[in-house]
């Protein structure tokens, strides 16, 4: 990926090197130990089941960068972003946002952090309310935040509504009265609306079709050039992450298993569940897709209510030995990696390593999974 | 596919309406669609056409004590009651025919629509605000608001209606006031179950989540972004009540515990008819059709609604 946007702006994080996991003040957004369990009423009498939706991510944020957040469904992005942004109270562990400890905060306390780190959603129909005009709601951000009078956020939502793409003259239209990609831009143009330094998109393309979706991407793409934004970008679709990400952060029934550079993720694949994962990616070129290596896990996803023990990919893992069941991998970097690029595997694989004989020994492989 | 379409730089949005085609854009807001599927309703309009002609009927009940020369509650007993002391039935003087003290059922019909549009609606929208704020409440709440609030709509709703309100009457005597404050009392529940479910599944909804993502207030949500998606429900369950309170403010008066006499109303009119009727049937029918032709335009109004607001439920059946 050449035309993949450069960093607006120098900042030092380019070079890796100097990376650490500790926050910096190149760091944004730190989460240390992030976790997320969702209680469940059981079925079954008394049972109180916990799903671990998300289980104990670090994660850093870096000030103007593109973080991929990538996994399966169910896998836990989600609800990550949204303790990230503080919409979900944590069940432990922090988030520290320009070197702001909130995690802790209330929602009064966090109205003045909303200001600064906004959402962008899946659903273009599910995010804008039905019965309010598209003004109104591009301009929620002002009213909620008391700033300017009416004239002016009319004139601001405008303005906005310009920027991305869309007819000012709109302004008093229904969101029912706008394709899918068209709604996106609403949704864009409101969390743009406060010039936030940071802005989590949650899927943001994957409810529109392809065509669509290059355009939305572009237009975020510009808006961070224009704005030095800083952006989570969660998705399944590894070709859109590709293209917008400087670094990917692949998840794992609410783990992260790999975190690197966009290209390393790519070239030195290290996770075996990451490699499974772009194995997957459809190739143009159906020559090409016939002779590349397919990964196809065995098993299903198991169940975050009740995850497996150390290494949580260890059922389903080709390279799986003992030791996988026994203790869990930390997330450090291997394998003679540079600070940038931290997996979390006892048997990271080499550069060009194939995972295929275990692929074809499917038939054992499964007794290891139930 | 990789990436190759993500590459793709379209100079316009396809999926943009060329500007310039429509010179003045005016969003339609979904009342204002659901206002016109309404206005294609014949039969919804219709009632529409008979509610309207009821309330002016109400309005200018004088003008018929005018033209008769009645006034609602004066007694004819020369003109009015053969003189054997029967009423006597429609004629000339008496279009209606008059009632057993001789008083001019037509006029009495008139001044009565007062009563059961105004207790109706009254007493409708006395329910509604309850039901709402109640219902509100608990669905967005939830939690220990949501278990208190949701008992009491069980006590509420178990409680036998008519006996409690002849209780009520008894103590606090009968009247206008007392007929509207028990029927709110006591038809506010299953608004208040209505709107709880709807605000439940609304408050999950993306765009409420987006709402909180951007700071905004529990207050704000509850009326910003909430309330008016509940509206359409309750607007709908609203018509469809008038219709129920009507009735049932008719069935206190035709029990002695509404208004009493010789106010006009239809509900007392037929409980005053109940020895006459064998020879002076126009003394219950015509109170009744008007009760019918009431309470029969506003259900069939209120189905209009409903269709105009949800098109997909359509009246096929």
């Amino acid at each position: 990926m050449t035309d993949r946007n450069p960093h607006p702006g120098a900042s030092p994080a380019d070079n890796p090197g100097h990376e650490a996991t500790q926050a910096t003040s190149e760091t944004l957004l730190h989460a240390e130990d992030v976790r997320k369990y969702f209680r469940v009423r059981g079925g079954a009498g008394a049972s109180r089941a916990e799903v671990k939706a998300v289980d104990g991510v670090s994660i850093d944020v870096r000030r103007g960068e593109t973080l991929g957040l990538v996994g399966e469904t169910g896998c836990g992005k989600s609800t990550l972003a949204r303790c990230l942004t503080r919409l979900y109270d944590l069940t432990s562990g922090k988030v520290v946002f320009e070197e702001r400890d909130i995690s802790d905060l209330s929602r009064r306390e966090l109205r003045p952090v909303r200001r600064e780190m906004q959402m962008i959603f899946q659903d273009p129909y599910g995010s804008l309310n039905p019965r309010r005009r598209v003004g109104s709601i591009i301009g929620d951000p002002f009213s909620i935040h008391n700033i300017g009078n009416r004239k002016d956020r009319k004139a601001k939502v405008q303005d906005l509504m310009e920027l991305v793409g869309l007819n000012p003259e709109h302004y008093n239209r229904f969101p029912a009265e706008f394709s899918g990609g068209q709604r996106q831009r609403i949704g864009v143009a409101r969390a743009l609306a406060l010039r936030p330094r940071l802005i989590v998109c949650d899927e943001p393309v994957s409810a529109l079709d392809v065509s669509i979706q290059a355009q939305v991407l572009n237009l975020l793409t510009d808006l961070q050039r224009e704005f030095d934004l800083t952006y989570v970008f969660i998705t399944h679709d590894l070709s859109v992450v590709r293209h917008v990400s400087d670094r990917i952060a692949v998840m794992y029934l609410g783990k992260v298993i790999e975190v690197a550079p966009t290209d390393d993720i790519f070239e030195t694949t290290r996770h075996p569940y990451t490699k499974a994962l772009l194995s997957a990616l459809p190739v143009p070129d159906p020559d090409a897709a016939d002779s590349r290596e397919r990964i196809v896990l065995t098993g299903d996803l198991p169940s975050p209510i009740n995850p497996p023990q150390a290494c949580r990919f260890h059922p389903r893992c080709p390279k799986a030995q003992e030791i996988c069941a026994r203790e869990e991998p930390p997330l450090v970097p291997v394998l003679g990696d540079d600070g940038s690029h931290l997996t979390a595997c006892h048997f990271p694989l080499e550069v060009g390593e194939s995972l295929r004989p275990a692929v074809e020994a499917t038939g054992p492989e499964r007794g290891v999974t139930r | 596919m990789s990436t190759g379409s993500a590459e793709v730089d379209a100079p316009a949005d396809v999926d943009q309406d060329v500007a310039g085609v429509a010179p003045r854009v005016q969003g339609r807001s979904p009342w204002l669609l659901a206002w016109q599927r309404l206005r294609r309703d014949r039969v919804a309009m219709i009632s529409l056409v008979v509610i309207v002609l009821i309330a002016v009927i109400a309005v200018i009940a004088p003008v018929f004590a005018g033209i008769t020369g009645h006034p609602p509650n004066q007694q004819y007993l020369q003109q009015g009651t053969t003189t054997a002391g029967l009423p006597v039935g429609p004629n000339g003087t008496f279009w209606f025919g008059a009632d057993d003290l001789g008083r001019d059922i037509l006029v009495r019909i008139a001044y009565g629509a007062r009563i059961s549009l105004g207790v109706g609606v009254a007493a409708t929208l006395l329910t509604v605000a309850i039901g709402v704020v109640v219902g509100l409440a608990a669905g967005f709440f939830r939690g220990a608001v949501d278990t208190v609030l949701a008992r009491f709509v069980d006590v509420i709703l178990s409680v036998p209606f008519f006996l409690v309100a002849i209780a009520l009457v008894s103590i606090a005597g009968p009247g206008l006031t007392m007929t509207v404050l028990v029927i709110g009392a006591f038809s506010w529940a299953s608004v208040a179950r209505i709107v709880r479910g709807q605000v439940l599944s609304i408050r999950e909804r993306e765009y409420v989540e987006a709402a909180r993502s951007l700071g905004a207030t529990d207050m704000r949500i509850m009326f910003v972004d909430v309330l008016p998606n509940v509206l359409a429900q309750v607007i709908v369950y609203t018509t469809l009540l008038i219709p129920v309170v009507i009735v049932t403010q008719a069935a206190l008066s035709f029990l002695g515990l509404g208004l009493q006499p010789p106010t006009a109303d239809w509900g007392g009119m037929i409980a005053e008819s109940q020895n006459f009727y064998q020879v002076a049937w126009w003394f219950p029918v015509f109170p009744g059709l008007a009760l019918l032709i009431t309470t029969l335009a506003f259900n069939l109004f209120g189905d209009g609604v409903r269709d105009a607001f949800d098109p997909r439920s359509g009246r096929a059946a």
